[in-house]
């Protein structure tokens, strides 16, 4: 299992806790199945598309990845709004 | 009293009071956040707010208590999972005629509906599934659905508006759609593009007369226009004294089908306030004449821009009262159907809606 991390609003709509260890092989897998676990997380990481939102920002083991980046278990995987706004 | 409920750049603003005796900010929600629109249902007294974070998408939350608390997310709010298009925002909402019904228009060009006073929603097939729609062409603001005009006790009876892909009408509650842009004028296309219906109509704001629903008043992206036909076609009123036929906000008497205020901009390319004034204006003689009302706006170094959805009216008649705000933050009001206007709020975030109640 990884550890999928988030914080902020994101945090209240997983129930409250930042960490989260989630079974998947890539981002998007995790991203789902973190999604599965807390249904109020839906739409909120990614769109309808099942893209991340293109203002948020995720770390793989401190990496910038993407939908597809392979995760393996003991990974630590950071959910992180991007520095942007105006 | 009246309710000023303020969309901004950076939350949402309650704004309380009466013109002359002055409107005080009770309560600020969203902070930080950019709120693209907030209504109250009449109904049920419920308040609806659009919100569309720059991180985590466009959402719609309501509240039916105390708007400086908590508020609940509404469920459905998005397009079919898995397709090539993500809900990029949500424009208006809007009440509809059968009770607990509410409607929401949002970009890619989408309508959504509700049927339980807007704590679930679900798109409109009909419309999301037009078989012109991969040929639709987005405006500046997106392909944004903004204009949702109800028809007095007929819930059937539906025109929507869409940036750039024109008019919308349904007769049978949302299941079929057909156009209504004729007599239209897209003078921003080539000549031999205007026969194409799916070249782009930039309707940027419709409103219908209630006591004569047939009647519709349009602003264009470059005229302004009358229907006396339900929707289905179009006459260019967009001539004596206005400074311009181009702008977005437009709103109406419910007393008077022949009654319609434009905030005209000075073109496509500079979108502010002409001559450096702040002048609402109106006809009442359904777009023969256009008469300025400025008397207490801004009349000299006054380069404003008023958003599509920054204009607001409560009342009708001799009681009407107008409200519309500025991106640069100033907020106006007129108790006397446009007559005389004062300000109403100052160093507000640039605002993006304005629903008076």
């Amino acid at each position: 299992m990884a550890v999928v991390c988030v914080r902020g609003p994101l945090r209240k709509l997983a129930g409250g806790r930042a960490e989260h260890e989630v079974e998947g092989e890539t981002v998007l897998r995790l991203l789902r199945a973190l999604e599965l676990a807390h249904p109020d997380l839906g739409g909120w990481i990614l769109d309808e598309r099942r893209r991340i939102r293109r203002h948020i920002n995720v770390f793989v083991n401190g990496e910038r990845g993407d939908e597809a980046t392979a995760v393996r278990s003991g990974d630590r995987v950071e959910v992180l709004p991007a520095i942007t706004g105006g | 009293m009246t309710e000023l409920l303020v969309g901004t750049k950076k939350g949402l603003f309650v704004l309380e009071g009466e013109l002359g005796s002055g409107f005080e900010i009770k309560v600020r929600s969203f902070a930080g956040q950019p709120v693209d629109f907030a209504t109250r249902d009449p109904r049920s007294g419920r308040l609806l707010v659009t919100v569309t974070s720059p991180f985590y998408g466009p959402k719609i939350f309501y509240t039916d208590g105390d708007p400086a608390a908590e508020w609940e997310q509404a469920d459905g709010v998005a397009l079919p999972e898995g397709g090539d298009a993500a809900l990029e925002r949500i424009w208006v909402i809007a009440h509809g005629e059968s009770e607990d019904t509410v409607y929401a228009g949002g970009d890619p060009g989408v309508l959504f509906e509700s049927h339980d006073g807007g704590a679930t929603w679900e798109i409109n097939a009909g419309l999301w599934e037009q078989p012109s729609r991969p040929h639709w062409q987005p405006g500046g603001g997106g392909l944004c659905l903004h204009s949702i005009c109800t028809w007095p006790g007929d819930p059937d009876r539906l025109a929507v508006a869409v940036s750039a892909a024109g008019m919308w009408l349904t007769e049978d509650g949302g299941l079929t759609w057909r156009r209504g842009n004729e007599g239209l004028n897209p003078a921003y296309l080539p000549e031999e593009a205007h026969k194409d219906e799916n070249a782009g109509r930039c309707v940027h704001h419709v409103e219908r007369a209630p006591r004569q629903p047939e009647r519709m008043f349009m602003q264009f992206h470059g005229g302004v226009y009358r229907s006396d036909d339900a929707g289905e076609s179009w006459i260019d009123i967009g001539g004596a004294g206005l400074p311009s036929d181009f702008g977005f906000p437009l709103m109406i008497d419910p007393a008077d089908p022949d009654s319609a205020y434009l905030i005209p901009l000075v073109a496509d390319m500079d979108r502010v306030t002409p001559d450096g004034r702040v002048r609402v204006y109106e006809t009442r003689d359904a777009g023969a004449k256009w008469t300025a009302r400025g008397d207490g706006l801004p009349a000299e170094h006054a380069y404003l821009t008023i958003l599509r959805q920054a204009f607001s009216r409560t009342g009708e008649g001799s009681r009407l009262e107008l409200y519309f705000g500025a991106t640069s933050g100033d907020l106006f009001g007129s108790g006397d159907a446009g007559s005389t206007w004062s300000t109403v709020a100052t160093r507000l975030p640039p605002v993006f809606s304005v629903v008076s109640v």
